[in-house]
């Protein structure tokens, strides 16, 4: 027997007799996910039990390293565990930007004091983080930002306003961007801080959007303070950090691209009706979904190509750069021709005949992901510029 | 299989792009347009193609190719277009050689595919006879008479026509248009009796043509396979050969589409380099971004020949269609960002539209293969 069945063959055993039996079925929604902090929302108990079980192997982040609260496998044993856990059907044990987003930048970025303090902290789920990137006159023109943080010895005094700041309302702590530098370009002076939420000068209000749904906030600094010894990389150079999170953040987003298991065109059969032949009775209907599905298969593919040539060593090439677009306009697609298929079903708000207006609320949630994270104008400007070698406008 | 080339297959479209761009680039094709040439490609360069093993390159070893897969194949035929390189690479080895692999008994696959491998035997298909390619509704006939089949009907589109040995002519010899049932593939040698070729002037400066078949008498022998149960064996042919020609459009798209960024980094209006305008910034983007969908869609497609896949015609329509729908848009953009320069016959972009059109209309345009797709689909 290899090291790796053999570490397959301990992993299955383990997941059988520490994986709760409640955890063994799909999410019912984004909200049933377990996202930990010092607040967790639980919607089971077995929630919190199974994250510290996986915790305490460092499988909330199997690939980081072990001093770090991670479990230290390599690639190889990180799929076993992938695979063995979807075997059984167990959930994800922790949602967390901190997993996601911050982890990535600090492991790269972080010193080691800032590693040992943080990193075991995310991969437990004791702290929920959130980012404070985007401001009211800072949106696409992200390194306009203001918010100000003044020199006060040991730590930073930080005034300003950030906005669209996902579940602020939840986090405990912020990953921040804010200006320490005025005088240079604007991409200079601008530094990468982490501070509690929890004190007196920040004030936290949700954002209602038209899908219902509140999942952002306005988030308001008023003389809060930031230890000094939580400024990642060096002073005025948070740019850097700042970009290398925001690859991590898109390939989060384009993530919704992929198709879901009943394709559209199945559906329409049900709800439109097929004709003597057999095919989708609406032709111009059916055009749109198939130029829609072909699309979406061929974006699969191009999500594996590019996985397949960066294993192969090839690099992450330049097809990576188009995920955050694609992805984005895709399930906007999807989501448009959801209504276009389902029809009055599809308009409902409340109520368990509209499932709660799941398929509307998800509809205009959609239109925010070409906007979120970088607008779809921003990637194809990047693209352009970085990619095709277009000059500045 | 993963998507990605091994370095094998590196090696092969690097030196295929090499030879190509040296002996079979836009000036040739220009040449042999100007020239009026009766092939439509230069037999010299054809014999080098088939010298260096290209003539047999997905043909199985035991049949005299180099058994090197469709894979390969098709990294040769995205060179192909890109450099708009005209010879009968498609309609001899491609479409023919691949159908008699799919069809031929043992005994005729040991006759012909050597030949063909070698560039002794060229030959191609006559399927279509309308205005579209719609392979069920075959009308042309094959009627038993002694011990032979007596042909009668009419095909057009028909690749290389005007310097094919043999044509692999589909009829039917039971049922009627539309039945998939009672379709056989006959081969049948220039120059037969009552078989008339009548070269054609496309607008891709290459040589198809249209046949008649009047009273064509062919042996028993001629029949691919069992006579009237040829439709599986065409219907993976086809599939096949639609990817092949999904590979050679997303050569030309990608060639196309590189020329016109060179140009909008060159071009100055107003003042100032063109390219640094949004408005078509953001179009060259766009077009990048369908550029790597289409790349994916072909090397999926490919490996699903070789790895025998089940899905291989519904692949085969994705591919298709999404590359007819990518060299259309890429071959325009093309010419609207070259703006007047691109309407001169003098500029070589304008060869590219042009060769685009008919290599997308060929066995199926988007349309059909769009149609295909939702079909296999299940809607």
């Amino acid at each position: 027997m290899t090291d790796l069945d053999q570490f397959r063959a301990d992993t299955r055993a383990w997941l059988e007799e520490n994986c709760p039996q409640s955890m063994r079925t799909p999410r019912l929604n984004f909200d049933d996910a377990y996202w930990g902090g010092r607040r967790p929302d639980i919607a089971h108990p077995d929630q919190k039990l199974w994250c510290e079980r996986m915790a305490g192997r460092g499988w909330t982040v199997p690939q980081w390293p072990k001093e770090y609260g991670g479990g230290g496998l390599g690639k190889d044993e990180a799929k076993v565990l992938r695979q063995e856990m979807a075997r059984i059907n167990a959930r994800s044990p922790l949602e967390s930007f901190g997993i996601s987003m911050l982890g990535p930048a600090l492991l790269k970025f972080g010193s080691e004091e800032q590693k040992k303090e943080h990193l075991p902290r995310i991969a437990r789920g004791e702290i929920r983080w959130c980012q404070g990137y985007s401001e009211p006159n800072a949106g696409s023109d992200l390194a306009s930002l203001q918010t100000r943080a003044e020199d006060r010895g040991d730590h930073y005094l930080i005034n300003g306003q950030k906005v669209w700041t996902s579940y602020a309302d939840k986090a405990d702590w912020i990953f921040c961007l804010v200006r320490t530098d005025n005088s240079g370009s604007k991409h200079e002076g601008i530094s990468f801080v982490l501070f509690d939420m929890d004190q007196p000068g920040v004030t936290v209000k949700p954002i209602k959007l038209i899908s219902g749904s509140s999942p952002f906030c306005e988030t308001f600094f008023d003389d809060a303070k930031a230890l000094k010894k939580n400024l990642i990389g060096e002073e005025g150079k948070g740019w850097t950090i700042a970009k290398y999170l925001l690859t991590h953040e898109r390939e989060m987003i384009s993530a919704f691209g992929t198709a879901p298991k009943q394709s559209l065109g199945e559906t329409a059969l049900e709800t439109v009706g097929a004709d003597a032949s057999g095919r989708l009775a609406n032709g111009v209907l059916r055009r749109d979904i198939a130029q829609y599905q072909l699309d979406a298969l061929a974006f699969g593919h191009t999500m594996a190509r590019v996985g397949d040539e960066a294993k192969a060593g090839q690099g992450l090439g330049p097809a990576s750069s188009i995920f955050k677009y694609y992805g984005t306009e895709l399930n906007k697609r999807r989501n448009e021709l959801n209504l276009a298929v389902r029809g009055e079903g599809a308009l409902g708000w409340d109520g368990e005949v509209y499932d709660g207006g799941r398929l509307s609320r998800d509809w205009l949630r959609s239109k925010g992901n070409s906007i979120e994270g970088g607008t779809s104008e921003v990637q194809l400007n990047i693209i352009a510029k970085r990619v095709l070698g277009l000059p500045d406008a | 299989m993963a998507l990605v080339l091994n370095e094998e297959q590196v090696m092969l479209k690097d030196s295929a792009a090499g030879f190509l761009a040296q002996k079979a680039g836009v000036p040739q094709l220009r040449a042999l347009r100007d020239g009026n040439s009766a092939e439509g490609f230069d037999p010299a360069v054809w014999r080098e193609m088939v010298d260096m093993g290209w003539a047999g390159i997905a043909i199985p070893e035991d049949f005299g190719g180099l058994g090197y897969g469709y894979t390969g194949f098709g990294l040769v035929l995205e060179q192909v277009g890109r450099h708009l390189s005209c010879s009968p690479l498609e309609s001899s080895v491609l479409v023919a050689a691949t159908l008699v692999n799919e069809l031929g008994s043992p005994a005729q696959k040991a006759r012909w595919l050597p030949a063909i491998a070698g560039g002794d035997c060229q030959m191609t298909l006559a399927l279509q006879e309308g205005s579209h390619h719609a392979p069920e509704r075959t009308a042309a006939t094959a009627r038993a008479e002694g011990d032979g089949f007596v042909l009668n009907g009419d095909k057009v589109l028909v690749l290389d026509a005007a310097t094919a040995g043999h044509f692999l002519v589909v009829a039917r010899t039971a049922g009627e248009a539309g039945d998939t049932e009672g379709l056989g593939v006959f081969l049948v040698a220039a120059g037969t009796e009552g078989l008339s070729v009548e070269p054609r002037s496309m607008v891709d400066s290459r040589s198809a043509g249209a046949l008649a078949l009047r009273d064509v008498r062919v042996d028993a022998d001629a029949v691919l396979g069992e006579p009237g149960a040829a439709w599986a064996a065409l219907e993976r042919t086809l599939d096949i050969a639609n990817i092949g020609l999904a590979a050679e459009l997303l050569g030309l798209s990608v060639e196309a589409f590189e020329r016109t960024v060179a140009y909008l980094q060159e071009r100055k209006q107003f003042g100032r380099i063109i390219g640094g305008f949004q408005g078509l910034q953001h179009r060259a983007a766009e077009l990048f971004a369908e550029l790597e969908l289409a790349r994916s869609t072909v090397l999926k497609a490919l490996q699903a020949i070789d790895g025998d896949a089940d899905k291989l015609s519904l692949l085969a329509s994705a591919a298709k269609a999404k590359l007819c729908e990518v060299a259309a848009r890429a071959t325009n953009e093309a010419i609207q960002m070259h703006g007047g320069i691109g309407m001169t016959d003098e500029h070589e972009i304008g060869f590219f539209i042009k060769r685009a059109r008919v290599v997308q209309h060929t066995f199926g345009d988007y349309n059909y293969h769009l149609d295909r797709f939702a079909r296999l689909s299940g809607f």
